[in-house]
């Protein structure tokens, strides 16, 4: 099976060294990016239908072309990483940031020749101490190499990477949150328009990409958009990381090409456990509604899941099986929620604590008829109503977990 | 302006430049569309999530606030969608809203109980207790603040953040445990605090000034210019004679700033605001002759009294004003003082008594309303310094002084000075210090008990309108200039009574 990502994990373990990356091609697409025109590199990039990773599934190279020309908005234009990887369920960036720094590194100063920023930016989870002192290590040892600072490899091009630390956030992870907290403001979500990469990092045009996303980019460049484009469906090239946790024998990483079926993930990983019956598989993170059983053919890739009435996410599947209760499960999520609402906008602010505390009082047995209409109700009050997708959650997962197992919330009213 | 653009609201074709927000050219049509976060001097962060709209085409409903008006749009702000949106967002704001109205000072002019009233009213589905957070806060000298009934729209912030730029409010902790308070070590006690008060849409923000003074639905509001400086920012004066034993008797309750976008935008200073402390207090009522023998008289035998001492003092006769006086009692001050009697002592400089801070914002340093007034009538003042040296030198027979207090001028000598001048005349709304010390004293009426014009510093000229009943004999300090100038021309009592 096609690995892009993950292809030397089992036989390099030293493939977080620099040595280590460069004896196995490392930064050998970067030298033939810094050889092409900006312009035919961003082009491999829309061809290759790369979709951004981190969850929202927009297509990179779409994304670069509503960069302003440096004609149009002179100036500085950054790129920054989103490495704040927090939602529940995901922990790939978490991996790539511990196995392959250098390939994220590689990514980053493509994407930067691109953009033509020449200063750049790694925005790392708080969290990820292990993580952010590995890619302290790699920056310096890619410095030392002339990869990163004046005139890489020679070339013209000079880009320099700053490390910058999340202070535990979840809504730092979205874009606009992001930005706001790199210039030391509260985490609160703009509000588009303007987008980041017209008005982003103090201002100026700014690319938001994930660490799943530029770590595509070596091999793009070194094969090829088509290349990639061919290893995926239709609309989402390339392949695709899965945090796989939950009702599963072998939970762990895997990495698919886009469009493999949901079915033959769950073969992979073994589940759900032996003599449990799959109750959904939660595809991309806590955020999204589970699939179905009746969905087990479809094709994980962006347009497929959303069809399916959810999203693909940033690959954080959950297996869930017949022992769990769908009304804890919505629970524990808009508990999460709650605790992560950054609190700007009322209705999320206000709506994910009403109505965490309305299914807490359901799980102590004193729920009423009324309260599953009024949970739908008030999710629906909430979602598209909001600054951001947070508050697009908190409402989703209600509705998804209510409209799916009906059963287990009339369990827990009275009638 | 911008390309002019074709598009509807409600159903109704309206004309407007491309990309104005649909929020002001909706208030344009007469159309209010809920709002508590949206402040045109504060800008539209778009967190209330209130002025939802009904945008045809749009993948969701829109933000009015933060939604431009373009060609063709068909936007609906009272469809079955934008009015559920509004109401559940009115809802979601009252989940933990301690709903406390009838010990809430905000109760009938709180932008909650407006909103429930025209689109909520709907049963209330929370079975949940509230959530609790702190209640009678002391932000700063002025203002108190309530967390609990805080709706979080941030209005308050941006302004210490923007407007004032001195940052004591702040937003604290986050989701739904999230506050406002005052930053550590900070206290809310800026120049313009109270303004705070007045963004703030609901009860968290009260005015510790008129807090449980009086409900705000027994106030009258009338039109008015602040006297306090040379600004003149737009105010409304409230006051309450509906119900005289509330607010400890004190007629007026409340200022309020007023929308002037040439003169004060939205704002007040907090001088302004709180200065009317004694605008009932200490004040003539009578018409006095004090010596050599004390007599209540009537307006008219005082005009022919004064007239004649007019007449007499000559060059010896003194003029001692100040930048209260309106454009109508400068204009009868020129005819009486200048036109006629030919007076070359006026004294109405602010200094040295009537000056204070200025800064960049609205305060300027002339804390009087009208020095230009008199400017623009060519009405020239001389220094105190000089007519103390009449005073002393005996030069002054008759010293009028109109709506000043003399000890804030010449300190510890004001009442040697005063007893120099062989006639003394005090004409104004107080009696100040040495009120005990004149010849005669004239009541006059207080600004909010007249109607009449200031000219700011910028040349602007802005109306005040009458509030209040004038208190006993007061009459405006035109009405009593033009009395003197009848008496002047020899009019017998019959006429002066006219």
């Amino acid at each position: 099976m096609t690995k892009i990502l993950t292809k030397h994990f089992d036989s390099e373990p030293k493939f977080h060294e620099l040595e280590a990356y460069r004896r196995l091609g490392g930064y050998e697409a970067l030298k033939k990016a810094l050889g092409m025109e900006r312009k035919a590199v961003h082009d491999e990039v829309t061809k290759s239908n790369l979709r951004g990773l981190g969850g929202a599934g927009f297509p990179t190279g779409m994304k670069w072309s509503t960069v302003p020309p440096e004609d149009k908005v002179p100036g500085p234009r950054y790129v920054v990483v989103n490495a704040d990887e927090s939602e529940p369920g995901c922990y790939k960036d978490r991996i790539l940031l511990t196995r392959a720094p250098h390939q994220l590194l590689e990514g980053l100063l493509i994407a930067s020749y691109v953009i033509g920023s020449k200063d750049s930016f790694i925005f790392i989870r708080g969290e990820y101490q292990n993580q952010y002192d590995i890619l302290v290590k790699a920056i310096a040892e890619a410095e030392k190499a002339g990869l990163i600072g004046e005139n890489i490899l020679d070339s013209k091009f000079s880009c320099r990477i700053m490390l910058m630390r999340g202070a535990g956030a979840y809504i730092s992870g979205l874009d606009t949150a992001l930005l706001e907290t790199m210039e030391g403001k509260k985490a609160w979500p703009r509000q588009p328009p303007p987008f980041p990469t017209v008005a982003g990092l103090m201002a100026k045009p700014t690319v938001v990409n994930n660490v799943e996303t530029l770590s595509m980019l070596p091999f793009i460049v070194n094969e090829g958009g088509e290349a990639f484009a061919k290893i995926g469906g239709p609309k989402s090239g390339g392949t695709v990381l899965f945090s796989i946790s939950g009702s599963v024998e072998r939970p762990g990483l895997y990495e698919f090409p886009m469009g493999v079926k949901l079915k033959d993930v769950l073969t992979a990983c073994g589940g759900p456990l032996p003599g449990r019956k799959l109750k959904g598989v939660i595809p991309g993170g806590t955020s999204m509604p589970p699939l179905m059983e009746k969905d087990l053919d479809i094709q994980l890739d962006f347009d497929s899941v959303r069809a399916a009435g959810t999203f693909l996410g940033a690959g954080g599947m959950i297996v869930l099986d017949d022992t769990m209760d769908a009304v804890e499960i919505a629970h524990n999520i808009e508990r999460f929620l709650t605790h992560e609402s950054c609190g700007q906008c009322t209705p999320c602010r206000e709506g994910a604590n009403w109505s965490e505390r309305i299914l807490e009082r359901m799980l102590e047995g004193k729920g009423e008829a009324a309260d599953i209409a009024n949970l739908a109700r008030v999710g629906d009050n909430i979602t598209g109503k909001v600054i951001c997708a947070l508050g697009d959650t908190v409402g989703m997962v209600l509705k998804g977990y209510i409209g799916r197992y009906p059963e287990d919330f009339k369990k827990r009213v009275k009638h | 302006m911008g390309k002019m653009v074709k598009y509807k609201l409600n159903g109704v074709e309206r004309e407007a430049a491309e990309g104005r927000l649909i929020i002001d050219d909706a208030k344009d049509a007469g159309v209010e569309i809920p709002h508590y976060c949206y402040h045109p001097a504060l800008g539209n962060p778009g967190n209330c999530r209130m002025c939802i709209v009904e945008v045809a085409g749009a993948p969701k409903p829109q933000v009015s606030c933060r939604t431009g008006v373009r060609e063709g749009m068909v936007v609906s702000s009272d469809s079955e969608l934008a009015k559920r949106a509004q109401a559940s967002a009115l809802e979601l704001h009252l989940v933990n809203h301690p709903l406390d109205c009838p010990v809430c000072d905000q109760s009938g002019e709180c932008g909650l109980q407006d909103y429930y009233m025209k689109i909520g009213q709907y049963q209330s589905e929370v079975r949940e207790d509230k959530e609790h957070k702190d209640k009678r806060i002391v932000a700063g000298p002025h203002v108190m603040l309530d967390q609990e009934r805080c709706i979080l729209c941030t209005r308050c912030t941006r302004f210490v953040d923007n407007i004032t730029k001195t940052h004591e409010l702040g937003i604290f902790g986050m989701g739904h445990a999230e506050k406002i308070d005052v930053t550590p070590g900070m206290t809310l006690d800026n120049a313009y605090s109270g303004n705070v008060v007045d963004i703030c849409p609901v009860g968290a923000l009260t005015d510790r000034d008129f807090r449980y003074k009086v409900r705000v639905w027994y106030l009258d509001k009338t039109d008015s210019i602040c006297p306090n400086c040379s600004r003149g920012c737009n105010i409304s004066v409230q006051t309450n004679t509906a119900r005289p034993w509330h607010n400890d008797g004190k007629r007026v309750a409340r200022l309020k700033p007023r929308f002037n976008a040439d003169v004060n935008g939205y704002w007040m200073c907090d001088d302004g605001r709180y200065g009317f402390g004694n605008l009932d207090a200490d004040r003539l009522g009578k018409v006095l002759r004090l010596s050599p023998q004390k007599d209540e008289l009537s307006w008219f035998d005082m005009a022919v009294e004064i007239a004649g001492i007019l007449k007499m003092a000559g060059d010896g006769l003194a003029i001692v004003a100040s930048g209260m006086l309106s454009n109508e009692d400068w204009d009868a001050y020129k005819t009486l003082f200048v036109d006629k009697l030919n007076v070359t002592r006026h004294y109405f400089t602010a200094e040295p008594d009537q000056v204070g801070i200025e800064d960049e914002m609205l305060r300027r340093k002339d804390k009087v309303a009208n020095l230009r007034g008199a400017e623009d009538r060519g009405i020239k003042s001389g220094t105190f310094g000089d007519l103390q040296k009449d005073l002393e030198a005996g030069k002054i027979k008759t010293l009028y002084v109109i709506e000043r207090d003399l000890t804030k001028i010449f300190g510890d000598r004001a009442e040697a000075l005063l007893a120099k001048a062989p006639t003394a005349i005090l004409q104004g709304p107080n009696k100040y210090a040495l009120g005990d010390s004149f010849t005669y004293r004239l009541p006059a009426t207080a600004y909010v008990e007249e109607d009449g014009h200031f000219t700011n510093f910028e040349g602007k000229i802005g109306a005040y309108n009458k509030a209040l009943a004038p208190i006993g004999e007061a009459r405006p300090d035109w009405a009593i200039f033009a009395l003197l100038q009848k008496a002047l021309a020899g009019a017998v009592k019959q006429e002066l009574a006219a």
